[in-house]
């Protein structure tokens, strides 16, 4: 191991020491001064929770049924549509999930059940969940994010992940 | 799998980002933006003291708040030779937009030219020249050089009308006033180039001409009369598509009364209600069905024409308006002639000649001329006798106490590039003459515009009037050297296929002959494109900020810069003009048209003195010019309207609200500006007077479309849609757009559909005697029988190659009366397999 890498490993422990709140005294702060001028290393994604949104039992055809992911201030949708669907899990690949903030101005999205789509009463902005969130009509410059899910064998569901930024937050996990 | 970018999280802006003004790039509305720009290795965090909002973004934001920004409105890009971060977002504090950002605006970031993260790539950054069989880069002496030499040489021979010019006229991209001056001193100022053509059509000329010569300029009202007025009149436009936040945020809130206490407040003497609307357009669109929601049915006077018939229909609302005594005689008595004028000869069928080929006369030549009832209309129109007459009503009845209604009527392309544009136009414009509503709140006959203006040229009197039919002529093998300003005739004109096909072999000939001569002997080569333009080929020159469609005959590119890449002054459809500071570099050596203008006028005085003409080669003087700036300051400073009082300095003070043009003082260090025209009743033109026209109906007008009508099955209308801008120059090379629209759609109806034998996605053949082209079907349940409409000017399916050649007398093309056969050329392929085909109508249930 070069010199460079063994410099690189110490200022790994430090930060780790940091992180535990050892680090207190302000001797030690100053010998620690060079690590704080490094960057972290950004992460590739954000690190998404896998969240329990309900199991498969709650879900009727075609009736939003209504989460929250990643968090409590993220407001979105489950929806079992009956046939098999891009980003759908489940048995049937029928079970969708997205949020339902409007990702142009952020006004909450409503569900016709009558030709399956989201629809915006901000600026009339249109997304069919059975294309992916694509943007039927609107002035989003985005599809609609939709969940990463995953439904174990006793049908519960986890969202784990979302592929678009959502409306309102400049990381999708805060 | 619909598009997504897998991006979750974006780089905040900082405290201390550098903040430019930015006016949207794109449509008339001109939206106002900020481009923040901070160090590629900087950035702010989410405490309120690291960011520029001064907000904790460890919060999720609200609805509409100004603390967030898409991925689209992301990118890195140079700023002085330095890799800076850079949000474009919009400007809450902007009056126009008040902080919306449409689909095609809010990706101006994503859609900058960028080596960190690989966008736009497709943009020039050398001039390019033919060498060796292909495009090769080469400086920019060099490629002047060329084209200096040919083009004096052609010129020399042929005389300036040797050299054909295709040149934008519009504002923003990389337009305004910079440029417009640059190209226009250019062509018009040293030389007086006749064989011209705007961006868009086939020739020099307006699009609105009637309105024009009746003494009233196009764009005479404000966005706030949208708010103001008592009923909008939209005809052949649809506009929540093509200028939508004009629409979002100045007619929405008329239509649903929000506006009402604004309209109380500015006009206290009349009662007040919710807008009511009058869409004419023979589609239902988005604007329709959003009017509806809004307004409600009731509210909401959809008159769906047959294609082609507006002129029938303005006549006799005007006609019932007339009977009923609802006209605002006052204002015809101050306004408008008092005197009729003798009808031509052989009007209605010509007029006094081709350049004139309306009968401008007085309100009592017109009610003459224009008379028609309403049975009769009804009947060339299809629409019911009644919905006419309430329409007349609904432009024109006195509101309770006897207040006149006041109107406020917008068009656009249905109407200019429709059936018999000039008559047309003037049949709308005396319904808004005979009622007053021209200079008032909440009134204004006004075109919708599709680009930003920013038009400040020479004298175009040489041109002449009917304008040369260029593309007609470059077909029939006119001219020796074409140099293209930002124009792609491949995929934004009539006749398109055709153009095509003559303009590839008469520039393969040129090709063929510099293949024939090594790249270094200037002499040699500059013989040989002579020599091949004698045997009927074309020099082409094109300069532009992509390599065009037109621009694979081109046998020289010039690189241009575009808005943000350069300072840049344009104004919008209410005259509101501002300046977008230049916030980024243009891509490699690409600079702005001006200086490209400038840079080919020193060549070309440098070669006309080596030729021995240095009297001509004076003519070129004047070019001196270091920055954008300067070109303004010899154009618009010295030329405009007003141009006096505007300077980078003021337009920067003033932001993204700017002023509306023309400027009349600067007080206080701002430029005072001009809300309305037109307000003391004096109306453009000699005297003062507007002038009404005689225009009766006289069926389709221009040649061929009646026999196009008699033979194919289907109307093909034609526009644009809301994702995409213009012909797609920057929307080719997005990954959203092309996702949704790989091929251009064709909405039909869907009996139409099964009977012949297609499915959604599908590709099918468009094809007429003019020619032919493909379009992927779109079912569209609110689609009329025989009645498609097709996406205009996409790159992958050019609707123009089923346009005939057929124009009006002012050479005004025709694109919307279109008529054709439809068949199946295949199965919907895999990128239109997994696209959505619902309606594109906002529903609540």
């Amino acid at each position: 191991m070069s010199k460079k890498c063994e410099k690189l490993v110490d200022i790994g422990r430090r930060q780790f020491l940091r992180g535990t709140g050892i680090v207190a005294a302000g001797g030690i702060a100053t010998t620690i001064a060079p690590a704080q001028s490094k960057a972290a290393t950004p992460l590739a994604r954000v690190n998404y929770p896998s969240s329990k949104l309900g199991n498969i039992k709650d879900l009727k055809a075609d009736a939003p049924f209504d989460v929250a992911y990643p968090d409590a201030d993220a407001p979105g949708v489950l929806l079992k549509l009956g046939k098999k669907v891009p980003g759908g899990a489940g048995p049937d690949g029928d079970v969708v999930g997205f949020s339902t903030i409007c990702p142009h101005k952020g006004f909450p999205l409503s569900y016709s059940a009558a030709d399956r789509s989201f629809n915006c009463p901000g600026h009339y902005s249109r997304f069919d969940p059975e294309a992916g969130g694509q943007q039927i009509w609107g002035q989003a410059t985005q599809n609609l994010p939709q969940y990463a899910l995953r439904i174990d064998d006793k049908g519960d569901i986890y969202a784990e992940g979302v592929d678009e930024l959502l409306y309102g937050r400049l990381s999708n996990v805060l | 799998m619909a598009y997504k970018r897998q991006i979750d999280r974006l780089p905040i802006i900082p405290a201390d980002a550098k903040k430019h003004n930015v006016t949207c790039h794109y449509c008339i509305v001109g939206c106002g933006y900020h481009a923040y720009t901070w160090p590629a290795n900087k950035q702010g965090g989410t405490d309120a003291a690291a960011n520029v909002f001064g907000v904790d973004l460890s919060k999720q934001q609200e609805a509409e708040t100004v603390a967030w920004y898409a991925p689209s409105m992301y990118n890195i890009v140079k700023q002085n030779g330095q890799d800076v971060h850079i949000v474009i977002k919009p400007d809450r504090e902007c009056e126009v937009n008040s902080g919306l950002g449409s689909v095609r605006g809010a990706r101006m970031g994503e859609s900058r030219f960028s080596t960190a993260r690989s966008t736009q790539q497709q943009r020039l950054t050398d001039p390019m020249v033919w060498r060796y069989g292909q495009m090769q880069p080469t400086s920019w002496d060099d490629a002047l050089d060329l084209v200096a030499r040919v083009t004096a040489a052609v010129v020399k021979e042929q005389g300036e009308d040797g050299l054909f010019v295709s040149m934008f006229d519009h504002g923003g991209s990389a337009g305004g006033y910079e440029n417009t001056w640059g190209t226009g001193k250019l062509y018009f100022g040293a030389m007086k180039i006749k064989n011209v053509r705007i961006h868009n059509r086939p020739a020099y000329n307006s699009e609105v001409h009637a309105t024009r010569d009746m003494g009233v300029g196009e764009l005479n009202n404000c966005y706030e009369d949208a708010e103001l007025a008592d009923t909008i009149v939209a005809v052949g436009t649809n506009p929540l598509e093509t200028q939508t936040n004009y629409f979002l945020n100045h007619w929405i809130p008329n239509l649903r009364g929000t506006s009402v206490d604004k309209k109380k407040a500015q006009l206290p003497d009349e009662p007040h209600a919710a807008a009511r609307i009058i869409i004419i357009d023979p589609r239902r669109t988005v604007t329709v069905n959003a009017a509806e929601m809004e307004a409600g049915k009731d509210n909401v006077l959809h008159l769906a024409l047959n294609s082609g018939t507006d002129l029938a229909l303005f006549n006799a609302i005007f006609t019932h308006i007339v009977e009923q005594g609802w006209t605002d005689k006052d204002f015809i008595q101050a306004s408008t002639i008092a005197t009729g004028t003798k009808r031509p000869d052989l009007y209605p069928a010509r007029g006094e000649a081709d350049g004139k080929p309306g009968h401008l006369t007085n309100f009592d030549g017109a009610v003459e001329g224009c008379k028609i009832s309403l049975e009769e209309a009804a009947k060339i129109t299809g629409l019911k006798a009644e919905d006419i007459a309430k329409a007349a009503e609904w432009i024109a009845k006195p509101k309770d106490g006897g207040k006149r209604r006041r109107t406020m009527i917008g068009y656009e392309k249905g109407l200019i590039w429709g059936n018999d544009n000039y008559r047309t136009n003037g049949a709308l414009v005396n319904i808004a003459l005979a009622t007053g509503n021209i200079g008032r709140p909440g009134g204004g006959v006004v075109r919708l515009g599709g680009h930003q203006e920013g038009y400040v040229r020479p004298s175009d009197a040489h041109v002449g009037r009917p304008a040369a039919y260029v593309d007609k002529l470059l077909i029939e093998g006119k001219g020796g050297v074409h140099h293209v300003w930002a124009c792609d005739h491949y995929k934004t004109t009539l006749n398109a296929l055709e153009f095509k096909r003559n303009y590839k072999h008469r520039t393969d000939i040129v090709k063929d002959a510099m293949n024939g001569v090594p790249y270094g002997d200037r002499d040699g080569m500059v013989k040989a494109i002579l020599g091949a333009i004698k045997a009927g080929g074309l020099f082409s020159v094109d300069v532009d900020i992509i390599p065009s469609q037109i621009g694979q005959a081109s046998h020289v590119w010039l690189p241009a810069a575009e808005s943000g890449e350069m300072n840049l002054t344009s104004m919008n459809g209410e005259r509101r003009m501002r300046l977008t500071e230049r916030y980024m570099d243009p891509p490699g050596n690409a600079k702005p048209d001006c200086l490209i203008a400038a840079g080919l006028a020193q060549h070309m005085e440098r070669v006309l003195r080596e030729m021995g003409d240095a009297k001509y080669a004076d003519q070129f003087k004047g070019f001196d010019w270091q920055t954008e700036e300067d070109a303004f300051k010899d154009g618009y400073q010295k030329h405009a309207g007003g141009g006096e009082f505007v300077t980078y300095e003021t337009l920067r003070a003033m932001g993204t609200n700017g002023f509306q043009e023309p400027a009349t003082a600067v007080k206080d260090g701002k430029i005072v500006g001009t809300k309305r025209l037109y307000t003391d009743g004096v109306f453009s033109g000699e005297d003062g007077k507007a002038r009404f026209m005689d225009a009766p109906w006289r069926g389709l007008q221009a040649p061929g479309k009646e026999e196009q009508k008699a033979k194919h099955a289907f109307l093909i209308n034609n526009g644009r849609t809301n994702l995409v801008w213009q012909n797609a120059f920057l929307d080719q090379d997005s990954d959203f757009v092309m996702d949704r629209w790989p091929y251009p759609f064709i909405e039909m109806n869907l009996d139409d559909m099964a009977s012949l034998k297609l499915k959604a996605g599908d590709l099918v053949e468009v094809f007429n005697d003019a020619g032919s082209t493909q379009a992927m079907v779109y079912p569209t349940p609110t689609a009329r029988k025989g009645e498609t409409f097709m996406l205009f000017a996409f790159p992958t399916g050019v609707q123009g190659n089923v346009i005939n050649a057929g124009v009006n007398e002012l050479v005004i093309p025709n694109y919307k009366q279109t008529w054709a056969d439809i068949r199946k050329i295949a199965d919907a392929p895999e990128v239109t397999r997994s696209l959505t085909f619902k309606s594109p109508e906002y529903r609540t249930s």
